[in-house]
């Protein structure tokens, strides 16, 4: 059993090493007490500059609703488009409102009523979404008006349709539900992948793999004692993770959490296997750094971690296939959110599993003790 | 007398450089087999293949008996092997590291922890038992490893450079633990270029430019050159090498 010696040695210099204890319970704990937070896609704090060319009750009223709505800051009151325009060039504001004189008196008589957005689109998500926002509370805005004060006829309000969405399985739409879970098993990917890898490489270029080379001990043996400790840090990594999504975010799973261990055990072996293959093939701790980055950051942005897997164009749809942890992310969400359970996702766990054997036996066949 | 080493036009190419080429010698049970030549010679790509980490590109060699083609494995079993890197582990501690080797060498559990213990004391590092191998001084770190080395008592022990950088009261000791293995029937094959201490090895052979140039005991090496020491020897067959030293 020289495998007990070789996990002994691991676990001594894992618990030696002042950096890494430490690193495994503050990087998942930042990480999701922090990213779900920062990586969101509800736009906030828009700088608003308004152009009122009316200077009517109504369009003050108007302002006024916008300013509340809790989306836009209103920071900028101009007199003309020009100076408003010339804002957002100096980057005070984001989106212009501007109101056409006439605004109440048109309302009042039935005419269509003129308002501008101006929206910068230099980052076209916040563009989008706050010319959304803004519309949205001009057409609530003339609703009410025409509700209140001028009695439209009923026929007509009969006659609209109004949708009501029901938003299953996370209803509120919170983003951060959706990322919880994703940025969960992004951590678990980069420990688990960076981690060994780092390990044999780094023993490369000490010298003390030759050492081992040049000992009796089969190279099975040997692979074996690098994953298996990287296996238990992977648990104690998302037990965390639990931990801090219930106490951060109240967030417990749907599914059961058995499930999720049995999957992720798949899913770091799979990574570690990753890991080993890249040390096998790289000399320097700098190589296996960058070819590391390379594929965590190709199989994170194919994963449908950010992008939802269906948006992007067909080929990397495909592609998307080869990234181990898009299945993962995908596990997790469906058992996390929606309680999906070991049946629902046999094939999501049967393509894992694949990854596991192929990374890790290639890793077996590609690490040489003889040159 | 038995062979425990058998080589015969043994080559090793590096696409076109021949780092090894054609080399043919052999290696008697017990004896201190001494593998010298300037740098670049071609000594460590030698050793290395002899110890089973590299596959020759042509020729033949036993070692211990086993075929380093097709039974790098066994050799392994039955060698111990000290790199010209120093490599046990330095966040471990003295005896932290002579378990772990004692361990994948297979030393029965029951006696790793008596073993240590004696060794330590002979090493009169009996206080160093707990602290970091990083803490040790070079010349206790070199005398550790090679203590590591036979501490599974190998038949063959291959020492690379083991005396590098390592003071002369140092040295002259760490050739007194040399001795006392070959004592207990160990062969030791050492590769060095301090020539005063292939002056300590039963037979050398030195190399050059890939090939072995010379081979036979100190005192005849020294005979048939016509030289007051092994210096003097070297500097005759090196003076001709083609490579540069790195």
């Amino acid at each position: 059993m020289t495998l007990k010696y070789l996990l002994e040695k691991e676990f001594l210099q894992i618990k030696r090493n002042k950096f890494m204890p430490r690193m495994i319970f503050i990087l998942p704990f930042v990480a999701l007490a922090l990213f779900p937070l920062v990586a969101n896609f509800e736009v906030k704090n828009i700088n608003l500059a308004v152009v009122d060319n009316d200077h009517s009750s109504f369009s003050a009223r108007l302002i006024q609703k916008t300013a509340s709505s809790g989306y836009f800051h209103l920071t900028r009151t101009t007199a003309d488009y020009q100076t408003a325009l010339h804002h957002i060039e100096q980057d005070d504001a984001d989106v212009i409102l501007e109101i056409a004189p006439g605004f109440e008196k048109n309302l009042m008589n039935y005419q269509p009523a003129e308002v501008l957005i101006s929206t910068n689109t230099v980052n076209g998500m916040k563009g989008g979404l706050s010319s959304m926002y803004l519309s949205g509370i001009i057409s609530d805005f003339s609703a009410e008006i025409r509700a209140k004060h001028l009695q439209i006829n009923s026929i007509l309000k009969a006659n609209s349709l109004e949708i009501i969405p029901r938003y299953d399985y996370n209803p509120h739409l919170e983003y951060k539900y959706t990322m919880v879970p994703a940025i969960l098993m992004m951590m678990l990917a980069m420990l688990s992948g960076f981690l060994p890898a780092l390990n044999i490489v780094g023993e490369k270029e000490k010298g003390t793999i030759e050492q081992l080379n040049v000992t009796p001990v089969s190279k099975f043996t040997l692979i074996l004692s690098k994953l298996i400790p990287y296996w238990v840090i992977g648990f104690i990594v998302l037990t965390i993770c639990f931990l801090v999504a219930w106490m951060f975010y109240g967030m417990i799973s749907a599914g059961g959490y058995l499930q999720i261990y049995l999957f992720a055990a798949v899913f770091v072996l799979a990574f570690s296997g990753l890991g080993l293959v890249i040390s096998n093939y790289a000399n320097t701790v700098q190589q296996a750094m960058f070819m590391m980055f390379f594929f965590v950051i190709t199989f994170i942005f194919l994963s449908g971690l950010y992008t939802p897997v269906s948006s992007m164009p067909g080929w990397t749809q495909t592609l998307s296939r080869i990234s181990p942890l898009r299945y993962m992310v995908e596990v997790l969400r469906f058992i996390f959110l929606k309680g999906s359970n070991f049946f629902d996702l046999k094939w999501h766990f049967a393509a894992l599993c694949g990854f596991a054997v192929l990374f890790n036996g290639w890793a077996v066949l590609s690490y040489r003790k003889t040159n | 007398m038995e062979k425990v080493i058998v080589v015969e036009n043994l080559t090793k190419a590096f696409g076109r450089f021949k780092a090894v080429d054609q080399i043919s010698f052999e290696v008697e049970k017990g004896e201190i087999f001494g593998f010298l030549g300037a740098n670049g010679a071609g000594k460590t790509t030698a050793m290395r293949m002899l110890c089973g980490l590299s596959i020759p590109t042509s020729g033949k060699a036993l070692v211990a008996g086993y075929d380093i083609r097709t039974q790098p494995e066994m050799i392994k079993k039955n060698i111990g092997y000290m790199s010209q890197k120093f490599a046990l582990y330095e966040d471990l501690t003295v005896a932290e590291n002579i378990r772990f080797y004692a361990g994948i060498y297979q030393v029965p559990e029951k006696e790793i922890a008596p073993r240590t213990q004696k060794l330590l004391e002979r090493l009169g590092l009996e206080h160093e038992k707990d602290s970091l191998v990083k803490s040790l001084p070079l010349g206790w770190k070199q005398k550790l490893a090679f203590s590591v080395a036979v501490f599974h008592h190998p038949g063959i022990v291959f020492l690379d450079e083991p005396t590098g950088g390592v003071d002369p009261v140092t040295r002259r000791q760490f050739w007194e633990m040399i001795y006392e293995a070959t004592d207990s029937g160990i062969t030791v094959f050492v590769t060095t270029h301090y020539m005063d201490e292939a002056e300590y090895c039963d037979r050398v052979s030195i190399m050059v430019d890939g090939k072995i140039a010379a081979l036979d005991t100190p005192a005849n090496l020294k005979k048939e050159f016509d030289a007051n020491n092994m210096d003097e020897v070297f500097y005759r067959l090196a003076r001709n090498a083609s490579r540069k030293a790195d």
